[in-house]
């Protein structure tokens, strides 16, 4: 679809319309919209989760809400962030994004990329179904969400120990959503390997897209081994095999292994693509080219491969021997190295700068500045015996946060605030803006900063409830004031959203004086995004450098005829099979196996057989 | 920016208090080798983190604050890079990160477990959700509270009945996994005398939250007379006492098919009661053994601790039965 067809056709081929054309749609624009209002509303009731979490934890002794619900709670908080809000929020700027970025039509398999989001919309549903059909399976309780952790440790997570629904919904929506980003993951890497433009050279690809396709690569490598893990699981409480029960020979030492083999470079498919926004939104405020654009792409390689061989740093106080203790400590630390090239290269990329205080750089700082705390009490459980008193602690959970909130989620945040324009032709509001800003940041540090304590104190992980003479009263109620500043903070975001949509200062093409190609068209980008495929000379197409003077911007009207494929409802009715498939062994109904099976095999079948020019 | 670095008081502050004891399980407060060990390393990690924090978060300030845009200032100059800077803050983390891995690697093997031979041998049993403490040598098994000796080793064996837990008092050194089918060691020898507290760390179920422990250090002959008393059997109850009475309701009801009283059951999938009435806490180091709490949890375990296998009696206890077992458990000191 990238080549103009040659028979007669209006150059701008008309937008589609009504909402049945977004069940239809193949255009990556589209699916990036849909992606990243679907990961939103699940990092609300992520969102929310974490509010109850908190409210429980204000005080000793809580009562808020039950073991149980307690647990389920802080099990989706996890499951949801990692893999129904942080992962598709960056899908939905590979999505959007990505193809602008290299100069292409849209990504290389659009149908697998509707795909891919019907399967991730409806796997994150079947997840979430678990909050209200308790009823259906008896259970005298409303939720039967999974409560065993987002980490789910066997054997706990084996029928003997947990005979509800709960896990199974788990292993089964985990699967659906591997297969989600599995598809991705193959769509992006072959989009940006053969989609580029002219010119555009991989040490030309913007930083955003090279951490794009690093991060993809970790997806298709890791994801299968999570899967591995998943199906002995499955098979465990299904079909009575042994893979982690111990007493009949089993391990359930090997889940830990193989959830971490994929859990580690999960946290680098959480945070590689931030930084790549970073990356991006440094430059363009600075004024400056990114210091060191060959060392931080190359360090972001690095820190994809180098993520492969520290999994069992989650693993200090399994007990597995002081040698290999010492070497997962030393590959734990040896990680920093890459990561601090990085952060020394944004501070350079801002120095002597003419820097703009926009909203979208104050989040790309603030994800410097917090990222840099969550690295360094990373360093301290990378030391094993120092682990040996944080891990499973408060300790770790002010860690992840201040990596995972503090880093992606500032640096999605400032994704957001920067391609906004581009993907609703709007201007955010800049004040509302610093103001969401200023609230989140000083919400997070409230919320997470005491954790630290709370955890070097002795208060554990994952407990619902803790007695007032741990001493952690105070600090705990101080976590959970920030934490609802942090709920104002997105609420005042929200608010930006709907100001903008109603009475937002529309975008020209370039609202920042950005140096990649998405800013060469128009905001919203039309349907086929380039009117002419540009040729790319430089790093920074659009900026003048010492050999190149700026590229011009493609003609507003396509002087020749550009084909759009029409959408597909085949990806859709695809995706539809596996939540059935999921549902038979679910509900132990074997029927529904085969009509899941049918379901996903037509949908396929007449997908193959579209006729590719309609 | 309101950098954390204002919280830095408010650190302090929580790390002096945290040594005052008013925490009973802090991290930063240990009374063993194998806790002091581990501080020392942290201790030294922490103060380079906190250096490298210090200066690379002021380079980002002093950045943002001094190249910040103002009217009139000429375009930035378009640097692409800086080869020797790049070898400098490629090699400086590296160099830190060897004074931190050095000592890491020491503690690592001074830690890993193994006490001389002479160490008292603990074995301690995760289950859901209480602690089994056995001692081979003494030949005495107990529940939620570990008693050892001040100043003489100790190497526990960790190991777990069901579930994986996890067993950690933050005073006495680090955690270590409870897992079945494995056995895990530590080794420490506390440095003081007196009542520390702990907890399960690894997420177990339902009453996760609900699985905590004591370690009491008792001084040697305060030790010796806890083993004695440990060893011999209860003193069966007086005579038309209310504890006899209880000792008859305890063996005629499903108590017998759980519990261990030595000379009366010999159940094993609850805590031994031979010698309960001895012991601070009830129900997995959740509440004061008193009257009160242990007539609650007799009649209704499940409404105190979510998920207990120990359900209401069917048909269910009376009054009079309840207040016959407090007092027989209360008498098995």
């Amino acid at each position: 679809m990238t080549h103009a067809a040659v028979h007669a056709q209006p150059a701008a081929p008309p937008a589609p319309r009504g909402w049945t054309s977004w069940l239809t749609t193949t255009d990556h624009k589209r699916i990036g919209l849909l992606y990243f209002w679907t990961a939103f509303a699940f990092f609300l009731v992520g969102g929310v989760e974490a509010l109850l979490i908190r409210l429980q934890l204000a005080q000793p002794n809580g009562h808020v809400v039950s073991a149980e619900t307690y647990n389920q709670l802080f099990t989706m908080h996890g499951t949801t962030m990692v893999f129904l809000a942080l992962m598709p929020l960056s899908a939905s700027f590979f999505n959007y994004i990505v193809p602008l970025q290299i100069g292409a039509r849209d990504v290389a398999f659009p149908r697998l990329n509707a795909f891919s989001y019907w399967v991730f919309l409806l796997g994150g549903l079947f997840l979430n179904a678990s909050w209200l059909v308790g009823p259906l399976f008896h259970a005298g309780r409303w939720n039967v969400a999974p409560d065993a952790g987002w980490f789910g440790y066997a054997n706990l997570t084996e029928r003997q120990f947990s005979p509800g629904p709960n896990i199974d919904f788990w292993v089964l929506g985990l699967q659906i959503l591997g297969i989600s980003s599995l598809a991705a993951g193959f769509n992006f890497i072959v989009t940006i390997l053969n989609l580029r433009a002219p010119g555009l050279k991989m040490m030309r690809l913007p930083t955003f897209s090279w951490m794009t396709l690093v991060t993809q690569f970790l997806i298709i490598t890791a994801f299968p081994v999570i899967t591995v893990g998943l199906v002995f699981l499955m098979f465990d409480r299904f079909f009575g095999t042994h893979f982690y029960l111990p007493q009949a020979g089993g391990t359930p030492i090997l889940w830990q292994h193989l959830f971490w083999l994929f859990g580690h470079p999960e946290v680098y498919i959480l945070i590689l693509p931030a930084m790549g926004i970073v990356s991006e939104v440094l430059p363009t405020f600075a004024r400056k080219p990114l210091f060191g654009y060959v060392v931080v792409v190359y360090s972001g390689i690095l820190i994809g491969f180098m993520g492969w061989g520290v999994w069992s740093h989650h693993m200090f106080s399994v007990g597995l021997g002081p040698v290999a203790d010492s070497v997962f400590g030393a590959t734990t630390m040896l990680i920093a190295v890459p990561t601090g090239v990085k952060i020394f290269n944004w501070i350079a990329t801002l120095w002597g700068g003419d820097i703009r205080p926009t909203a979208a750089l104050h989040f790309a700082v603030g994800f410097i500045a917090m990222f840099i705390i969550g690295g360094l009490s990373g360093v301290s459980h990378a030391s094993p015996p120092a682990d040996l008193q944080q891990t499973d602690t408060y300790y770790v959970v002010a860690h992840i946060h201040y990596v995972l909130f503090g880093g992606t989620i500032q640096g999605l945040f400032a994704g957001i605030y920067y391609w906004w324009p581009k993907m609703t032709g709007r201007l955010l509001d800049e004040r509302l803006g610093k103001w969401h800003f200023w609230l989140q940041f000083v919400g997070l540090n409230l919320a997470f900063f005491p954790m630290h304590f709370i955890g070097l104190l002795g208060m554990p992980r994952r407990i619902y409830t803790y007695a007032p003479e741990l001493g952690v009263s105070t600090l705990n109620l101080v976590s959970t004031v920030g934490a609802f500043l942090i709920a104002a903070a997105l609420l005042v975001f929200l608010v930006n959203v709907a100001r903008t949509r109603r009475s937002g200062a529309r975008a020209p093409n370039d609202p920042w004086g950005g140096a990649t190609l998405e800013w060469s068209i128009p905001s919203p980008p039309p349907v086929y995004n380039f009117s002419v495929i540009p040729t790319v000379e430089s790093r920074m197409p659009r900026w003048r450098t010492e050999h190149h003077a700026p590229m011009a911007d493609p003609p507003a009207v396509p002087p020749a005829p550009i084909h759009v494929p029409a959408g597909s409802r085949w990806p859709l009715v695809a995706a539809l099979g596996l939540p059935i498939l999921a549902l038979a062994p679910l509900t132990h109904t074997l029927w529904l196996a085969f009509a899941g099976a049918a379901v996903l095999l037509f949908g396929i079948y007449r997908w193959a057989f579209e006729p590719f020019e309609v | 920016m309101p950098r954390p670095r204002r919280l830095w008081p408010l650190c302090a502050v929580f790390f002096l208090a945290g040594c005052g004891g008013r925490f009973p399980q802090s991290t930063l407060a240990p009374h063993s080798d194998f806790g002091r060990a581990i501080d020392r390393l942290f201790t030294d990690i922490f103060w380079w983190a906190a250096l490298v924090f210090a200066v690379v978060e002021t380079l980002l300030l002093v950045a943002i604050v001094r190249f910040r845009h103002r009217p009139g200032r000429a375009a930035p100059r378009p640097t692409h890079g800086h080869t020797l800077l790049e070898i400098a803050w490629t090699i400086a983390p590296a160099v830190i990160l060897v004074f931190v891995a050095v000592p890491t690697v020491r503690t690592i093997f001074v830690t890993a477990g193994t006490a001389p031979p002479d160490a008292l041998k603990v074995e301690v049993v995760g289950h859901q959700w209480w602690w089994e403490y056995r001692y081979p040598e003494l030949g005495i098994v107990t529940a939620d509270e570990m008693h050892v000796p001040l100043g003489r080793p100790v190497q526990v064996a960790i190991t777990s009945a069901d579930v994986i837990h996890s067993f950690w008092a933050p005073m006495l050194g680090g955690k270590r996994d409870a897992i079945p089918g494995h056995v895990n060691r530590i080794a420490f020898r506390a440095d003081s005398a007196g009542e520390y507290w702990g907890q399960c760390a690894e997420f177990c179920g339902a009453s996760h939250a609900n699985m905590r422990l004591r370690v009491f250090v008792d001084s040697g002959p305060a030790f010796e007379t806890w083993v004695r008393d440990q060893r011999a059997a209860p003193a069966p109850p007086a005579p038309g006492s209310a504890a006899e009475q209880g000792r008859t309701v305890f063996a005629r009801s499903a108590c017998i098919g759980c519990h261990t009283v030595q000379g009366v059951s010999a159940g094993v999938i609850g805590p031994n009661l031979t010698h309960v009435g001895s012991r601070r806490t009830i129900a997995g180091g959740m509440f004061p053994n008193d009257s009160a709490h242990l007539a609650q949890w007799i009649a209704d375990a499940p409404a105190l601790k979510p998920g207990s296998i120990m359900t209401r009696m069917k048909p269910p206890l009376t009054d009079a039965d309840i207040a016959a077992l407090v007092a027989y458990l209360q008498s098995l000191q």
